[in-house]
């Protein structure tokens, strides 16, 4: 497969008045092309922030580190996102290569403005189609996203549709410039369960159909076993363990993500207790040093984690982990 | 209804008026329709539905807090009993006393202009429950310790904490009165999984040491499946299905409630794609479909579930399900154990 996207130590802080803010510390992934990524965290993990750095749509206090690098490989060459800086450059990649799904649908809409003259809008800026061809194309992929009677849709307000409508329209109008890369932020989130599983079918069909590599944004760790290919988890702006969903999920080895796993309610195990992770996130003023897990880990050792910040420890076929525990606590359950 | 029902709701129904066309009949949101229901003394009841499908309205008249249109809701602990569809005012604020209603967002719920001591005092104030102020600290006190907040956290005010400390002062405020009866609406459905658990835990904990009585209502089947010993499933305004949780879970007997199994994503990556998936979506209430309200969507509806509704049924086990053809689709789809 071919690599689609490299991005070496994204670090990100934020100038507040109450000082710099650490958002996202040294983290490295990459993706191929037709690869599904799921980024996991809960609030406050720097998953939106970390996804959002790779189109540079970072609030304009966003201070990226010097080491920072994003590549971006294309069919026509290869694009260091980080060295984009006029609106103009920034072009061909926001809404161009790289498309982005939000969680909430309503708010990402314009609400005066036609779902279709949005969708006509932005394939005349990123395609060189005129206004009929775009139509044609929007109502095209109105019906592939499997709104029905699309032609009316068209010409509808975001207020008109429903909240499963709306996220179809979308992805429709996501897709419609045949981007490269996907981002999908908590993209099934604000929708009921039953909503969800038809959006997440569709979203699987529409991988294997177009081909593009997409980064799957969750708190569900459900959503991500059923959607991606592998997984990076996220804790207060680090990666802690990165691998294929197999491999965390079934065996996962930061105290973290165990921590996780055991803190989900599972129909198939109504007598397993719910063991909560302790204590709370710590607010990004007060990043702990060391680990940033060590303030609620149950296994934290004294003087270690609280000091050093642990490297990666890699258990094959890419599973690696960031904790200082001996590789034999790590892998055993 | 049996001696040891708390709160009993006979084909409770709640409309809406909308404001429509001058001339002709004004439509109507039916927003809960004809729901009997029953809630034992010290049982942790839970409510399950998406959303529309009524489960808050339901919740609210159960604490006179939406306008019941038909039917009646019967309170009755050891000591009084309302019929809260005529229940005069002194009646009222006494019922209040007893039945409280902790909210979904622990960020809208609480005054940020008031410490947390306050807060949670505020009840004891209004009710007029404590007659000095070492009475109420003490009653606040006791309180919040119990939802382990210590003498420093009720110094300070909401912004301080986060999600799960905030829920905490919530279900404090909401337990301080000393209810019977509490509605909890989506009480965990605005944390992060890790504190998810934490609050569930302490929901449940409280409950067994004070003998409460909880509706919790919720979208989420998994939590309701760990933390409630009885489930009904609301859709469109009516009640579908309602049994024992093990009960429930072990052999749903609606298609709906099926569905709702089948969609909640699997944890294993290998069991993709083989859930039974819903068509559509929930019709609008103002315009509800003839017959059977899930017919539209389900893959099993015949002739008679277009034109007529079902009523619930008893099939055993304090099995309740309202669909004309469960029999027939146990028999063919046996569930596994």
């Amino acid at each position: 497969m071919n690599k689609l996207l490299d991005v070496e130590n994204l670090t990100l802080q934020f100038d507040t008045d109450e000082g710099r803010i650490t958002a996202v510390d040294n983290v490295s992934f990459d993706l191929e092309a037709g690869e599904v990524m799921g980024l996991v965290g809960e609030s406050g993990s720097g998953k939106s922030v970390t996804a959002k750095s790779l189109m540079k749509l970072n609030a304009r206090n966003a201070v990226y580190s010097d080491e920072t690098g994003v590549k971006l490989h294309l069919e026509s060459g290869e694009i260091e996102i980080m060295s984009l800086n006029t609106s103009a450059e920034m072009q061909v990649v926001r809404g161009g290569a790289i498309s982005m799904i939000f969680q909430e649908p309503m708010a990402s809409f314009a609400p005066a403005i036609s779902i279709g003259d949005q969708m006509v809008e932005q394939l005349m800026i990123h395609t060189d189609m005129n206004k009929k061809q775009s139509k044609q194309l929007s109502i095209e992929m109105l019906e592939r996203v499997g709104i029905s009677d699309a032609a009316t849709r068209f010409n509808q307000y975001a207020f008109e549709l429903s909240g499963g409508m709306r996220q179809r329209a979308m992805i429709a109008m996501a897709l419609s410039t045949k981007p490269k890369l996907l981002i999908a932020d908590e993209p099934t989130t604000a929708l009921d369960v039953t909503i969800q599983a038809q959006v997440i079918d569709l979203m699987k069909d529409l991988v294997e159909e177009f081909g593009m590599g997409i980064i799957f944004i969750t708190h569900d760790l459900g959503v991500v076993a059923q959607t991606a290919d592998k997984v990076a988890v996220m804790y207060l702006g680090r990666i802690v363990e990165q691998g294929t969903v197999r491999d965390v999920i079934r065996r996962p080895a930061h105290p973290y993500t165990k921590g996780l796993l055991a803190a989900l309610p599972r129909l198939d195990d109504l007598d397993s207790p719910l063991v909560p992770i302790p204590g709370d996130i710590p607010s990004p003023l007060e990043r702990p040093p060391g680990c940033v897990f060590s303030t609620r880990c149950g296994v934290a050792i004294e003087g270690r984690c609280t000091v050093d910040v642990p490297k990666f420890v890699e258990l094959g076929d890419g599973h690696r982990v960031a904790c200082h525990l001996p590789l034999a606590e790590l892998t055993g359950s | 209804m049996t001696d040891k029902t708390l709160i009993s709701a006979r084909e409770l129904s709640v409309h809406y008026p909308l404001s429509g066309s001058l001339f002709g009949p004004k439509p109507v949101v039916r927003a809960v329709e004809k729901v009997s229901v029953d809630i034992a003394k010290g049982s942790f009841f839970g409510l399950v539905g998406e959303s529309g499908s009524g489960k808050t309205t339901f919740g609210r008249a159960l604490l006179n807090a939406a306008p019941i249109t038909n039917g009646n809701v019967i309170y009755s602990d050891d000591e009084v009993e309302y019929d809260l569809g005529n229940i005069n005012s002194a009646e009222l604020k006494d019922y209040r006393k007893r039945a409280q209603l902790i909210f979904q967002d622990p960020y809208a719920a609480l005054s940020p202009r008031m410490t947390v001591r306050d807060i949670i005092a505020e009840p004891l104030q209004v009710m007029g429950l404590t007659k000095t102020r070492e009475e109420t600290d003490e009653r606040v006190r006791e309180i919040a310790a119990k939802c382990r907040l210590n003498l420093e956290h009720l110094r300070r005010f909401p912004h301080a904490f986060s999600g799960g400390q905030r829920q905490r002062i919530s279900i404090a405020r909401a337990l301080v009165a000393r209810p019977q009866f509490i509605v909890a609406d989506e009480s965990v459905a605005a944390l992060d999984v890790s504190i998810q658990a934490d609050v569930l835990n302490l929901l449940k904990s409280i409950q067994m040491d004070m003998g409460l009585t909880f509706l919790f209502i919720s979208h989420d089947l998994s939590v309701v499946a760990h933390i409630c010993d009885h489930v009904a499933v609301m859709y469109l305004g009516r009640l579908v299905e309602t049994a024992p949780t093990r009960e429930l879970f072990a052999s749903p007997r609606h298609p709906y409630t099926k569905a709702l199994m089948s969609a909640i994503p699997s944890l294993d990556p290998d069991d993709r794609g083989k859930a039974q998936r819903l068509e559509g979506e929930i019709p609008s209430p103002t315009n509800p479909p003839p017959g059977c309200k899930f017919q539209t969507r389900c893959p099993f509806a015949i002739e008679v579930c277009r034109n007529q509704e079902p009523k619930l049924e008893h099939t055993g086990n304090e099995h309740n399900v309202a669909c004309h053809r469960w029999k027939e689709l146990m028999a063919e789809q046996p569930v596994p154990a």
